[in-house]
């Protein structure tokens, strides 16, 4: 609102801008159209919550020092989960976790985050600032900060509430230097915990599936376990999060990237009974089944056990556990000796996977 | 999971693998075929194979629903998507099967057709009821096992007078597709496929019982042993086949106790007679036509039946050529026989429907086995 005289009565204050409805408002094409309201949802819902000497700039970009000698890492990650909200997070935190663990498995310590919001004409105001708030907090917890952002709105029905894209950035310190292309032979495989929690907590919330269970998604940032890692051991080989596509897609894509096969124990990777027997029921193999909190870690088998209770000691590794080997294999084969007896690949997930019928 | 890991021991496993290496006679070989999908999902997924003396072979049988559904049902089922802006709903892994005109369910569904995966019948009821101003198609593929699921939901939305649902009814039947494997040249005549006995199907014997497969067991002197879809089940009724075939025996014995007795379920089996009535013949991937092979809906519930409710006929479609998906599915041929296997035909780019579902000899093969076929160098 201008402030202007108003003879009628009433008093208008210089600057005033009535707050948000944010209980009851929705997301309309004005907020998207770069005007008041625009900045208006900007200053009460994102800078609220990321506030930081950046954003405080009010610039159009962030300007950044690099740590000195340090290689720069950046990596993105569009978000466009289905349901917004699903038991252990949320869209919000998801979109922080999902990039700031791309930019740890390089070996990086995550510094900065950028953040894009698609918005859908008639989303919630409420449910935004839940989403941004509980970005903020993941955002806080692991240590980065959201430094420049943009919000674009599209109209009802062009878009799935909301759309969040983030980009981050690390810094790799100096003798540090982790690819999914190092795997050697002889090296170790270790897993950071029990695969399948974020998929089977998201699966138990769609629509016409919807079923009991306690499983909550792991999602959580991972570079602080990362650290802790690196500190033992920085000739780390290989680190990846197997997130879309599960334990055996990260597996396949390190062993494609290193000219390696590998053998996996069926037995001693975990997997909880409450996540094995959804799994079970719907006709899925926990291993293609998503992770949001969990990573993969190949490394030089002298340094295994070192590695290994160092990430037993970390709240996020707790679980950690040796899976397997690397091996010479002209094929590339990621291979598996089953709980049964048996040996078989794990192969790549072929298009997406589907519940079988029988 | 209690019920469920004691079926996958390996301790047990290995036990049962001593007493098969102790008992196979190392003079002759074996050929058993699993009919069903689940089994061999369960060989290939635990390796089941290597667990058995390598006299004894397994062929996969033609038990996986999505592989034997021709390319014209999932032609009508698209057409119904497309052409008549129907609700399609339809279990997840018929969406990948190739379809005419380099389409298929997903890619339909990509053109705009509205495809909506389900996990039952009841699901797609559920769909019809919450758009009544649409048509809603279930496509109702499978054996035994899903067809008493089909026939309750067609008489749930008879009794709700539920009038924009109707079913694309392909459930066809085990014992008809068995009988013609053991009518086939190859195993009558020939004996280019050395069956020796069958593994028997689970699910589908829970409900239709052991009884049915008395009088080919009989007729053509070949055992068969029911077996659940667990690893254990399998190596178990191996065992067992062997025993009945050193013995000269040729019986329907029941591995599967915890769940199959020799009625069946009852119920099940009358709902199914309520609602379906047999087809004359009806076309398999890679069988042909098969004669009482398959169901169709009763006169009386035509308004639910979608092949007269949009008046669409079926239109057999040649498979490719290279493909040798139904000598295969007879057991005739191995994946690796087949000169597209891996090359042409992945499970990324299905040319056959054996590759679809992973219940298919080539999926299975390939996903899980094909280390096997390539020499792989030993580890450093």
């Amino acid at each position: 609102m201008n402030a202007r005289d108003d003879s009628k009565g009433g008093t208008v204050r210089a600057g005033y801008v009535r707050p948000l409805d944010i209980r009851n408002g929705r997301i309309d094409m004005s907020h998207g159209a770069g005007g008041r309201a625009a900045a208006q949802l900007v200053d009460e819902i994102f800078l609220a919550a990321f506030d930081n000497p950046w954003l405080r700039q009010g610039d159009d970009g962030a300007a950044l020092v690099m740590p000195a000698g340090h290689t720069l890492v950046m990596a993105t990650d569009a978000h466009v989960i289905s349901p917004l909200f699903f038991p252990g997070g949320d869209i919000g935190c998801l979109s922080v976790h999902g990039t700031v663990n791309d930019v740890a498995m390089m070996g990086a310590v995550p510094l900065w985050l950028s953040a894009s919001f698609i918005l859908e004409e008639g989303f919630s105001l409420a449910d935004l600032q839940r989403i941004v708030q509980s970005m903020a907090a993941a955002a806080r917890e692991a240590g980065v900060a959201v430094v420049t952002g943009d919000t674009k709105v599209v109209e009802k029905g062009k878009g799935d509430g909301v759309f969040i894209s983030t980009t981050g950035v690390g810094a790799v310190p100096p003798g540090v230097r982790v690819s999914g292309a190092q795997a050697r032979p002889g090296d170790v495989i270790l897993l950071s915990g029990p695969v399948g929690d974020h998929g089977v907590a998201v699966l138990s919330q769609r629509e016409s599936l919807e079923f009991e269970t306690t499983i909550v998604s792991d999602t959580a940032a991972l570079n602080g376990l990362v650290a802790a890692m690196l500190e033992v051991c920085p000739g780390v080989r290989a680190l990846r999060d197997p997130t879309r596509g599960g334990l055996a897609t990260t597996l396949n894509e390190i062993a494609r990237q290193s000219g390696v096969g590998m053998l996996i124990d069926e037995a001693a990777i975990p997997v909880r009974p409450e996540v094995d027997a959804a799994c079970e029921l719907l006709g899925l193999d926990p291993l293609y089944v998503a992770n949001e909190g969990k990573l993969v870690a190949i490394v030089p088998a002298a340094a295994a056990d070192a590695v290994l209770a160092a990430m037993r000691a970390h709240p996020r590794g707790r679980e950690a556990v040796r899976i397997g080997v690397v091996q010479e294999d002209p094929h590339r084969f990621v291979q598996m000796a089953t709980r049964f007896g048996g040996r078989r690949v794990v192969d790549w997930l072929a298009g997406e996977q589907l519940p079988r019928i029988c | 999971m209690k019920y469920i890991d004691e079926f996958r021991d390996g301790d047990i496993a290995r036990r049962i693998a001593e007493r098969l290496q102790a008992e196979v006679d190392p003079s002759r070989q074996y050929g058993f075929m699993e009919f069903c999908g689940g089994h061999t999902h369960a060989i290939s997924r635990y390796g089941v194979n290597d667990l058995l003396p390598a006299n004894v072979r397994m062929i996969h049988g033609p038990g996986c629903p999505v592989c034997v559904l021709p390319i014209g049902r999932i032609d009508m089922a698209i057409r119904l998507a497309l052409d008549h802006g129907a609700i399609v709903c339809t279990y997840g892994d018929t969406l990948r099967v190739p379809a005419s005109g380099g389409l298929s369910l997903m890619r339909a569904k990509a053109r705009g057709g509205d495809i909506r995966m389900v996990y039952s019948a009841a699901d797609a009821l559920t769909v019809a009821r919450d758009n009544p101003q649409r048509e809603v198609v279930f496509f109702a593929i499978g054996f035994e096992t899903t067809t008493p699921p089909t026939a309750l939901a067609i008489l749930r939305a008879q009794r709700e007078g539920l009038n924009n649902f109707s079913v694309l009814c392909c459930h066809v039947l085990t014992p008809a597709a068995i009988t013609h494997i053991l009518e086939s040249p190859e195993v009558s005549r020939y004996g280019t496929v050395p069956l020796d006995g069958f593994v028997g199907p689970a699910h589908v014997s829970i409900v239709i019982g052991s009884a049915p497969y008395e009088p080919f067991a009989a007729a053509y002197r070949k055992p068969v042993v029911i077996a659940g879809f667990e690893p254990l089940d399998v190596m178990q009724a191996v065992l067992m086949l062997v025993r009945q075939v050193n013995e000269g025996r040729a019986e329907v014995e029941n591995e599967f106790t915890r769940a199959v007795d020799r009625q069946g379920n009852a119920g099940a089996q009358h709902k199914m007679a309520q609602v379906f009535a047999m087809r004359p013949a009806f076309e398999w991937r890679g069988l042909g036509e098969v004669p009482h092979s398959a169901l169709c809906m009763r006169p009386e519930f035509a308004q639910f039946d979608a092949e007269r409710r949009f008046d669409i006929g079926y239109s057999a479609v040649a498979d490719n050529k290279a493909c040798e998906c139904g000598a295969i599915l007879r057991g005739v041929k191995k994946p690796t026989d087949c000169r597209i296997f891996g090359t042409v035909c992945t499970p990324e780019n299905p040319v056959g429907s054996c590759m679809v579902s992973s219940e298919g000899a080539c999926a299975a093969h390939y996903a899980y086995g094909r280390f096997k076929d390539i020499p792989v160098r030993a580890s450093a």
